[in-house]
């Protein structure tokens, strides 16, 4: 009750100016969402693609 | 054309990336993979443009940035509300997944003009410093800085964070969330 009214109270005030500390939790959100795709590494597709095209051009040198 | 193996290395290590980078831009998985293909097409094809010692990662990502806008301004005209739609997909991910606020997250920066998006992930999430992340968008160093500061308060505001206490644990966001909707 406490945490909702003081929430409340500062979502009234102005935007502007953000804490580092909200700076630092959506920096962290925001790499924990991007490093979740990283972290998948290369799949086969690209892996595939890739020989696939490097098999071609040693065809098309010689 | 025959790739040596410093390129062919060069371009699939930075595929993980890459593809992190377009499903941020594009909330959509499929069409993420579909702008890294051709995005590594394009490279190859233009590989002789490609200026040893520099940084390959940032080139495949100005190709990919590049691609995508015009991707998007294409789709912009044939389907309206492309952002929109996107948005209201991923509110239909059912919620006991644990994932809610990754969720939530996603679907605020699908929020962001596109503009504040790739500033902000650019030098937030891909670790480009703000003079990489211009190069990348083609735009002066300040425009990028005033994107990303941009970029943090409106995420901010839609997400309802204005303290750290408010994006503290769990529970709180959730009811937050809860609240706010």
């Amino acid at each position: 009750m406490e945490t909702a009214a003081s929430r409340t109270k500062k979502t009234d005030s102005k935007p502007a100016k953000l804490g580092r500390e909200v700076h630092a939790r959506l920096g962290q959100q925001l790499r924990a969402m991007y490093d979740d795709v990283v972290n998948q590494g290369v799949p086969d597709r690209f892996a595939d693609l890739i020989s696939r095209i490097d098999g071609n051009g040693n065809k098309d040198r010689q | 054309m025959p790739m040596d193996d410093s390129v062919r290395n060069s371009i699939l290590s930075a595929v993980p990336s890459l593809r992190a980078f377009a499903i941020s831009l594009c909330g959509n998985v499929d069409r993420a993979d579909d702008l890294v293909q051709e995005t590594m097409l394009r490279a190859i094809a233009n590989i002789d443009s490609f200026q040893p010692g520099t940084n390959m990662a940032a080139w495949l990502f100005t190709i990919l940035r590049n691609h995508f806008r015009s991707e998007y301004r294409k789709r912009r005209r044939e389907v309206e509300d492309a952002d929109g739609h996107h948005a209201d997909s991923l509110k239909q991910q059912p919620e006991q997944h644990g994932h809610i606020e990754f969720n939530e997250f996603r679907e605020a920066l699908s929020q962001l003009p596109p503009d504040q998006r790739e500033a902000l992930i650019l030098v937030g999430a891909s670790g480009f410093s703000y003079e990489e992340a211009a190069n990348i968008c083609g735009c002066a160093v300040g425009t990028i800085k005033s994107r990303v500061n941009r970029a943090r308060t409106r995420l901010a505001e839609i997400l309802h964070v204005n303290s750290a206490e408010d994006y503290g644990p769990d529970d709180q966001t959730r009811a937050v969330l809860a609240g706010g909707e």
